[in-house]
């Protein structure tokens, strides 16, 4: 016990900083929100595997690393260097955060729909604090998430994305997080609330990138409302050094007929958490999760999913995709639950995992809890490996079992990967698998 | 309960004849009076010693239970599970009673107290006719101690040793001693723990060597003697080559106060050798407000220690106010195989939280699972696997199937499968559907003339199908009219 105390004295320090500010973001709400997460993470304290949520996935490690708040280096960073991790300036809006901190230089915005805001949460809740009582935290519980409830103690900044009703943002907006980590190992806490008025349409594409040696840990949160009949399509494409460790949350809150899609690619991390957790709580939602991990080495993934459906007539989709190499491990864990109310309900749940090495590992608990009689509720899971007959068939027409290997893989993720609309970074993704797979220069252009 | 706001939109016969199945009563419930010696309620050291004193236990036997119930004092009782009691007081349960007659045991079925035998009679075991035209040898468990034994002779001649258990530790010491815990260790969970501690009776069925048994063996539990927590322990061995199949069926009197049963089954199938376990549960499910039932926390294992070993649980669970277990086979034989078929339904406001576990570690190990949940009334059905294929299962093959059928809009299904796999040549597959009685098939039953009803018995029974093609012929029709029975009114 003395040891779990000095694991939360750390942030218990951060947040005395932040506390002590005099000028403190959000005003009073905001502090008082703070207070009261900190409380509850201090009674948390970090998960173990005896908790059912985290049975597989053990965070002693980020538990036990003495993480110093990031500082703002923004100054430090070439423009250069993450060039290769945006897309065309004429086609995205791009917000870019370097340690945590916006880096406006960095960012770029031009022709944005009247009454459309995207910027930095921290000004925002600044010029107008009245955001945080109407929407901050109220989408992403920190009840039960040691993780949510320091993040929203300790969050610094992030994005805000605010869509009036009836507005269509036709160009993606782009949220790069990078980090450059130091000697010490650093804490980034981003905070995202992006909301979507009635009958709006808004695509946010997040990227996670880390530059240089160093451990650290990037503990995010992104709050998405999606108001009723508004269309939200969301993206996380996570690439963090291996040095790294990756908690996010994903809340996305839909009301009556609003459609919403969350894509969660994971490549980079040491450990890895995503916790996507979906609330439908208005009729005739449809709501789609897709997943791609393709973890390698001694890497963690764990994908954490809840889908809640509250009222009648809901869609939620659910495809998870593992590609497991090395000593890589998986976990997935689905959770649907089908209020009494939410007849009618159609949810689908599929997660498929190939397993590439022997030493490599997948986890996995999907789950219906069903309260409704007249639903439709399936799920699925399979752990496999390569089909030896297409191999045999590749190999028999002169193709190396290094290049049919890669060409199996490819296919494989190709579902998942299809299923990534903006064209950019669709492309960068299936770029990033190629550069992983054996031969996979020899795949160029066949996607 | 809050109706929903979307009522769903079913004929109001379906609705009548919902609610008369929901309100169906417990056919079987009766009480019969035999002066039992029973101890007084509740548990110490004192009682796990009088217990193995009045069964002449030997001393290794004593200090096994006495090793358990320390560590069981050391536990404390589990609650993860997704169903709800209140809570037990094990200091007011009654550990040992057993019929008056134990002291001289009948010989044969004419000796056997008439009372108990019209006590069988009403439940529908003609315990004699059907030993005889059914070809079953019935180990009759009446509460704690075992009164008839048939065809003991005849599965003598060919060296099966079928007998109650405190008779085997008797009479084959060196096996018990070997095979005791072997599965399910003393100190396995908080259950299996108190059993060990406590057991009363049960089987013990040894196979030897390249033997096939010739009929199917057979027992019926019951628990009577108003208090008295049933402690089964059952064992089963089954040596290289041998096969047998066992059917385990229950029924219980009408009571108020819930009862406790937390039975252990130990399952050993060496090269070769093929178990095949069945049981029916029709435990008294507790009235229609939820009130008394019985409490069903049973620990059921499976070795497949050998080679080629087989071994499938079926299980129809229909009774109990709740049902809590899980059968599981470790597969550590190379190429052996485990099964596991099920069929739970809760009505009322019954409860279950079932399912298998399936551990694979030898090479070329298959599991096949198939579950089916019926959930009605106020009843809650979960279904909770883990399948674990280890990294030296080589070429390990899992499928699991869990459907759930929903009727009426104040139960509820649920499914939480585990699924573990360390090795890369493994083939899992999982999958789990929740749905209910569709519209379009009753109404196309209906137009033919066929009553809602029997429509909804008959979708049911086909739900159920996969299942009771697993069961002995004898049960098959056993479980079809228990469902029947349990579905009265509505659900055939």
């Amino acid at each position: 016990m003395v040891e779990l105390v000095q694991e939360k004295d750390i942030y218990r320090s951060a947040f005395a900083r932040l506390e002590a500010e005099s000028n403190p973001v959000g005003g009073s709400a905001l502090i008082a929100l703070r207070t009261q997460a900190m409380a509850r993470f201090a009674e948390l304290g970090f998960p173990t595997l005896r908790h059912e949520d985290w049975r597989y996935t053990n965070v002693a490690r980020i538990a036990k690393t003495e993480f110093r708040s990031a500082v703002d280096c923004s100054v430090d960073l070439d423009e250069r260097a993450i060039v290769a991790e945006t897309f065309p300036e004429a086609q995205f809006h791009r917000l870019v955060f370097v340690n945590g901190f916006f880096a406006r230089d960095l960012s770029s915005q031009h022709g944005l729909p009247k009454g459309v805001q995207v910027g930095s949460l921290a000004e925002t809740l600044d010029d107008d604090p009245s955001w945080v009582e109407r929407h901050l935290a109220r989408y992403a519980s920190y009840q039960d998430h040691a993780f949510t409830a320091l993040n929203t103690a300790l969050m610094e900044d992030g994005a805000f994305v605010y869509v009036p009703k009836g507005v269509i943002v036709e160009q993606p907006i782009h949220l790069l997080y990078v980090t450059m980590p130091g000697v010490e190992p650093i804490v980034v806490h981003p905070r995202n609330l992006i909301i979507a008025d009635e009958a709006s349409q808004v695509t946010i594409i997040e990227s996670y990138v880390g530059l240089g040696e160093g451990v650290y840990f990037t503990n995010t949160v992104t709050e998405i409302s999606v108001g009723e009949g508004a269309v939200v399509d969301h993206y996380k494409v996570q690439r963090e050094t291996t040095q790294a460790y990756h908690v996010g949350t994903t809340q996305l809150y839909q009301r009556r007929s609003s459609t919403a899609s969350s894509h969660i690619i994971s490549i980079g991390g040491d450990i890895v958490r995503n916790d996507i957790n979906a609330v439908l709580d208005g009729e005739g939602c449809d709501c789609t999760l897709n997943g791609l991990y393709v973890p390698a080495g001694k890497q963690h993934v764990d994908n954490h999913l809840r889908v809640e459906h509250r009222k009648p007539h809901g869609n939620s989709r659910e495809h998870f995709k593992g590609i497991l190499d090395d000593s890589a491990r998986g976990v997935f864990t689905g959770r649907i639950i089908v209020h009494k109310d939410a007849q009618k309900t159609d949810a689908k749940q599929t997660n498929r995992n190939l397993l590439l090495s022997d030493n490599a590992s997948v986890d996995t608990k999907p789950q219906l809890e069903i309260f409704a009689n007249d639903v439709k509720c399936t799920h699925g899971a399979t752990i496999g490996q390569l089909d030896k007959d297409a191999m045999f068939y590749l190999r028999a027409r002169g193709i190396s079992a290094d290049a049919a290997r890669s060409l199996l893989v490819f296919a494989f993720a190709g579902e998942s990967i299809a299923k990534i609309k903006p064209q950019p970074v669709r492309a960068q993704v299936q770029q990033i698998l190629l550069e992983r797979l054996p031969q996979g220069d020899q795949l160029q252009g066949l996607s | 309960m809050v109706s929903s706001t979307e009522q769903t939109p079913m004929s109001s016969e379906t609705d009548a004849t919902l609610d008369r199945w929901q309100s169906e009563e417990y056919k079987y419930g009766f009480y019969t009076d035999i002066e039992t010696d029973s101890l007084p309620p509740g548990l110490s050291e004192d009682v796990v010693r009088l217990i193995s004193a009045k069964k002449d236990e030997p001393d290794w036997l004593l200090q096994w239970r006495l090793k358990a119930y320390r560590h069981w004092l050391t536990m404390t009782e589990p609650t993860w599970q997704n169903v709800h009691y209140e809570p037990i007081d094990y200091q007011k349960i009654i550990y040992y009673s057993a019929p008056k007659q134990a002291k001289d045991r009948p010989q044969s079925l004419d000796d056997v107290d008439p009372k108990l035998l019209e006590t069988y009679e009403k439940l529908g075991i003609p315990l004699q006719e059907r030993a005889i035209l059914a070809g079953v040898a019935v180990d009759a468990v009446f509460d704690s101690v075992s009164v008839a034994t048939t065809f003991k002779e005849k599965l003598g001649e060919i060296g099966i040793i079928f007998c109650p258990f405190s008779e085997a530790v008797h009479d084959h010491p060196e096996l018990v001693q070997q095979y005791l815990g072997s599965v399910v260790p003393h100190n396995d969970n908080f259950f299996a723990a108190l059993n060990s501690a406590v057991f009363s009776d049960g089987s013990f069925v040894y196979i030897p060597k390249g033997v096939k048994c010739p009929m199917d063996l057979s027992t019926y539990f019951r628990i009577n003697a108003i208090s008295t927590g049933q402690f089964e322990r059952t064992l089963i061995v089954a040596e290289e080559g041998s096969t047998v199949s066992y059917l385990e069926g229950c029924t219980a009197p009408m009571r108020d106060e819930h009862q406790l049963h937390a039975a252990v089954v130990e399952l050993i199938a060496l090269d070769d050798a093929t178990i095949k376990y069945s049981t029916i549960q029709n435990w008294y499910p507790g009235d229609k407000d939820g009130k008394g039932g019985i409490y069903n926390f049973v620990t059921k294992r499976a070795k497949c220690l050998g080679r080629n070993s087989h071994i499938s649980w079926t299980q129809v669970e229909t009774g109990a106010a709740i049902t809590w277990k899980y059968p599981g086979c470790i597969l550590i034989g190379d190429n052996s195989v485990g099964e596991f078929y099920s069929v739970a339904l809760t009505n009322n406001h019954q409860q279950a939280d079932t399912g298998t576990k399936m551990i694979h570690i030898g090479k070329n190990t298959r599991s096949n699972v198939v579950s089916k949940g019926i959930s009605a009334g106020f009843g809650q059905n979960t279904y909770r696997g883990l399948i674990k294929i280890t990294k030296s299962a080589h070429g390990a093959r899992n499928y699991t199937q869990c459907d759930s059928m929903l009727i009426g809009d104040k139960c509820g299904a649920h499914t939480f499968p585990y699924i573990e796999v360390k090795n890369s040549t493994a083939q899992m597959e999982h999958e789990a559907t929740t749905s209910k009685i569709g519209e379009d098939q009753l109404f196309y039953c209906n137009q033919r003339g066929i009553s809602t009803e029997d429509a909804v018995s008959m979708i049911v029974n086909g739900f159920c199908k996969e299942v009771f093609r697993e069961l002995p012929m004898e049960f098959a029709v056993e479980a079809q009219k228990l469902l029947e029975v349990s579905l009265e009114g509505s659900v055939g």
